[in-house]
């Protein structure tokens, strides 16, 4: 009974959150709904034994890499309000539903066919030693190399961060296409807040949208030159 | 001592080499005589090998110098050596011996030219390569010499390219030739497609196992490749239009050393001819007399004086065909060799007389020269009853040689064979006679402007022009004897031509250097006849009265004004053989290339340009794939894990 | 009277896949390259769920390792791509994934 109320609020906590990601406007917002199916998870962790990974996940998940896209976002000042009803990529938007419930459905009906059942060997577990040593025995045995592996490719990912993030010196990437471009996209994007006008929503809204994104657009164009 | 032989071709290569970089700084005449020292250098390493066997005995004379390997390449193994053997020094004596003489010929023939050393540096090539052709223990080094001369012919005879038709002569010599070598590497790829090999010694072992078609379709491609080289019919037409070189490069290359390469190899293959069918040595006996006799009465009514010597040539190389046809090799390499002196001697005389008349080479504008060449003149005169076949000098002999040969290949065929090479033994000594009183006998002419008359015979002549004559003008031409280089070699060939029959006399078998020389070569595959003592001596009397008959009417022509002249046109212009080409080639041979050009154009590029088509018209279609939009590449993705997901659980299912 | 549902771990696996498809569908939705980041983060997560269901399905600790890494790489590439995005917003501080194709073909 308890193990069905935990589940029950953790995988509610883990749906809101990952809905709140994809569907908030703000990024910010979305940064937090993210905390909150991270919490989710680490709960569902300890649900089923793993003490360890659960705490691994709240200090690296949680407290690590969710803070640092929450520090990126608020020191570049990007946390601007994503307009969610227009689609610049026509079709892009029924597909990507189409394909992530394709993926759901056949997921699901994977796990249908073996009747949610173990189908492989089973192993032995001895449940008088503790998960972390379980763990870190297996880490240092089984996989020592992928181990020694990760550590390279930890210090190949501080080195590209931070070449990457250097004030660029002398030359910058030149997008030859560049104009053309958001030329071409924000004919789309008009043409997307047209249809998304035309779908219902009241004339005025939808002409005040526009009216909104024109005002952005100017506004990006001013950040622009000031940047320059 | 055989081991020396690399040095034969490396002293004219080195010359070449050193002529090459520091021609120009030695300039006139430090170039001639270093070219000339090279090959005299050349010659007597020649010497040297040739003592060497001469003291060996006489089946082991042969040796085979390997410089390095050239191509190990599965079964074929093809090495850089060089064959030392009778057949090969014999070739290289007089090679490098009347190539000497030339090059010090030409130091003072080519006095003056702006070219000066540009000349001697082809001269060394052409003898280095010559020397490669003859020295080669394979069909490949042969080839390579073979290409090496061919170019060198193209270099020289477009020596004075600024010319037009110096240099389209150079040309179509080239490309003529190229008929010729494409016969030549079939029959390499042949010899090795069958034999494994292209050594001469294991050809020559392996000769006899080779099925008659083959060795019958091998020896007849080779001799496609030698009537190139040799101006044969069919492709003889380039030699006289050779003589636009410069003179001394129509006496080596175009008399006495190059052009004798057809007959050297058809000698060295022998075994292979010999393997083959029974017909096909007949067609190049057939072949030879033929040429020789078209190529004879041709230079009945040449005017120029070169393109006499020029037909004389192809004749007498018809004959060389014809002895390798009837089983003569001994006789071929004979008349090969007194050919070479004596037809050097011509060439180089008429050279001189064409420098001495400042450029003229109409013989209708010379005569009397003999008062003022003397030397020029006896030295010809020489050369003239050699090859009129006139006893006791040298072409006499070796042209009687070969006719007897002819005769005792036996039955009716070699009964045609020698009446033909008997009657073309006569118009030899009728248009040489005809040209020795057209220059050096009779009133001089060289201020008489050419008759109007004979229009288009001299405009056949005179397109050939040697571009010495530039600034003197006809008006003052004042024939003079030539310097002591050009003399001297006129002597020494005139001596050899004169008393070269001693290498081969036909009268005991003690006399027979050459053929016992030769043995080791050709011995197993030379012809045995069987003719009487009586017989001979009738027939060499036969042919030296009808040399007398043939010098009488040319002197009654020619000298005594008796008889008119009898040159008709058709003759004048070989046989209208060049027009009927030409007219073929201009005709349906470029409707045919323009057939094939079509072909080309519309099918076969039509195809790749297709495929091209086909693959940039797909990129694109497909360049729109690549939106650059990194959420369209998640959908691709996307999809891609549906399909696989619903792939395998398909799988489970089916 | 209470129905005794039991958690099985097929519930785990199906959540997991439920979140791997809301973070797929977000990732293609979303502009905001941050965004799209964090999608990726909710997948990551959900198989790492997946993965631990299947440890304590198959009593093996393997799965718990491979968290371990999974946990490593998502470090990673967030440095890597913030380190990306940041280059990317400072030059245009309001671009979309949408406005970066330089490889457009």
């Amino acid at each position: 009974m308890v193990e069905l109320v935990v589940f029950a609020v953790a995988a509610a906590a883990c749906l809101v959150g990952a809905l709140g990601v994809v569907f908030s406007e703000n990024p910010v917002h979305a940064a937090l709904s993210l905390v909150g199916t991270l919490f989710g998870i680490a709960v569902l962790f300890v649900a089923q034994e793993a003490n360890f990974l659960a705490a691994v996940q709240v200090i690296v998940y949680a407290g690590a890499i969710v803070v640092l896209i929450l520090f990126v976002l608020m020191l570049l000042g990007v946390d601007r309000v994503e307009n969610l009803r227009v689609e610049p990529l026509v079709g892009q938007r029924a597909a990507a539903a189409v394909l992530s419930l394709g993926v759901l459905a056949l997921v699901v009906g994977a796990l249908a066919s073996t009747g949610y059942e173990v189908t492989g060997p089973v192993g032995e577990l001895d449940v008088t030693v503790a998960d972390v040593n379980r763990l870190g025995e297996s880490l240092f045995t089984d996989y020592l190399f992928a181990f020694e592996i990760t550590s390279v490719l930890l210090v190949i990912a501080v080195v590209g961060a931070i070449t990457l993030a250097r004030r660029p010196r002398g030359e910058e990437i030149v997008d030859p296409g560049q104009a053309e471009r958001e030329a071409q996209l924000a004919r789309r994007m008009a043409e997307a807040e047209a249809r998304a006008g035309g779908d219902g929503a009241g004339e005025g809204e939808g002409a005040e949208e526009a009216e909104g994104a024109e005002a952005g657009a100017a506004g990006e164009a001013a950040a622009e030159e000031v940047t320059r | 001592m055989t081991d020396v032989v690399w040095l034969i071709p490396a002293l004219p290569l080195a010359g070449f080499l050193v002529l090459l970089v520091a021609g120009r700084r030695l300039g006139e005449p430090g170039a001639g005589w270093l070219a000339t020292a090279a090959c005299g250098g050349s010659f007597l390493a020649t010497l040297v090998v040739y003592a060497g066997l001469l003291g060996e005995e006489e089946h082991s004379r042969s040796s085979v110098t390997t410089l390095f390997e050239w191509m190990p390449v599965g079964d074929l193994q093809v090495d850089v050596g060089f064959l030392a053997d009778p057949l090969s020094i014999a070739m290289a004596l007089f090679i490098t011996g009347v190539g000497t003489l030339i090059h010090l010929y030409s130091i003072g023939y080519m006095h003056g030219d702006a070219d000066f050393p540009k000349f001697f540096v082809y001269l060394n090539l052409f003898v280095f390569s010559m020397l490669l052709l003859v020295l080669g223990s394979n069909l490949l080094v042969t080839f390579v010499g073979w290409e090496g001369v061919g170019l060198c012919s193209y270099l020289l005879i477009s020596f004075w390219f600024t010319d037009e038709a110096n240099a389209s002569a150079g040309k179509k010599a080239f490309v003529t030739n190229r008929v010729g070598d494409w016969g030549f590497l079939l029959a390499i790829f042949l010899a090795f497609a069958t034999l494994g090999t292209v050594d001469y010694g294991e050809l020559a072992a392996g000769a006899g196992e080779l099925a008659g078609v083959t060795a019958t379709a091998i020896a007849l491609l080779l001799f496609l490749g030698a009537t190139g080289k040799s101006a044969q019919i069919p492709l003889y037409i380039w030699l006289p239009d050779a003589m636009a070189g410069p003179t001394p490069v129509s006496a080596l290359i175009h008399a006495a050393t190059m052009v004798t390469g057809g007959v050297f190899l058809m000698t060295r293959v022998n075994p292979i001819l010999a393997a083959g069918y029974d017909w096909a040595p007949d067609v190049i006996a057939w072949v030879g007399v033929v040429t020789a006799f078209v190529a004879a009465t041709i230079a009945v009514a040449q005017n120029d004086i070169k393109k006499v010597l020029a037909y004389s040539t192809i004749s007498q190389l018809g004959y060389m065909f014809l002895a390798v046809g009837v089983g003569a090799y001994v006789a071929a390499v004979f008349h090969m060799i007194t050919h070479a002196f004596f037809k050097a001697l011509l060439f180089l005389g008429s050279g001189s007389v064409i420098h001495g008349m400042g450029g003229e080479q109409d013989m209708r504008r010379m005569g009397g020269l003999r008062k003022v060449m003397p030397v020029t003149a006896a030295t010809f005169i020489v050369g003239w009853l050699a090859i009129a076949g006139v006893p006791p000098f040298s072409g006499f002999f070796s042209k009687d040689e070969i006719l007897l040969y002819a005769w005792g290949s036996g039955g009716a065929q070699g009964r045609a064979l020698w009446a033909i090479g008997l009657v073309t033994a006569l118009l030899t000594a009728y248009y040489m006679s005809r040209q020795v009183f057209m220059v050096f006998f009779g009133e001089p002419r060289w201020d008489e402007p050419v008759a109007a008359s004979a229009g288009a015979a001299a405009a056949d002549g005179g397109e050939a022009g040697d571009g010495t004559a530039g600034e003197a003008g006809h008006a003052e031409v004042r024939p003079h004897e030539s310097p002591w280089q050009m003399t001297v070699p006129l002597v020494v060939l005139a001596v050899l031509s004169a008393v070269g029959e001693v290498i081969n006399l036909p009268f005991t078998d003690d006399l027979h250097f050459l053929e016992r020389w030769l043995h080791p070569v050709v011995g197993a595959n030379e012809a045995h006849i069987d003719v009487a003592t009586g017989t001979k001596w009738a027939l060499a009397v036969g042919a030296a009265v009808l040399a007398l008959v043939g010098i009488l009417v040319a002197a009654a022509v020619y000298l005594r004004r008796r008889v008119r002249a009898v040159e008709p046109s058709v003759l004048a212009h070989a046989w209208y053989y060049d027009e009927a080409i030409t007219r073929f080639a201009g005709g349906p041979g470029t409707r045919f290339f323009e057939a094939v050009a079509w072909f080309d154009a519309h099918v076969v590029d039509g195809a790749v340009n297709g495929v091209a088509a086909l693959v940039r018209t797909g990129g694109r279609r497909l360049r729109a794939v690549q939106s650059g939009f990194v959420r369209s590449y998640a959908l691709g993705i996307s999809a891609g894990v549906v399909v696989l997901l619903g792939y395998f659980i398909a799988r489970l299912y089916v | 009277m209470m129905v005794a549902l039991e958690v099985t771990p097929a519930w785990y696996l199906v959540l997991g896949a439920l979140i791997f498809s809301i973070g797929a569908y977000g990732l293609m939705v979303r502009r905001n390259p941050l965004v799209m980041f964090m999608c990726v983060e909710l997948m990551l997560n959900a198989v790492t769920l997946t993965f631990v269901t299947f440890s304590r399905m198959l009593r093996d600790t393997g799965g718990q390792s491979i968290v371990v890494f999974v946990l490593v790489v998502a470090a990673a590439e967030v440095v890597v791509g913030l380190a990306i995005i940041v280059a990317l917003l400072r030059k245009r501080p309001h671009a979309t994934a949408d406005d970066v194709a330089l490889l457009e073909g």
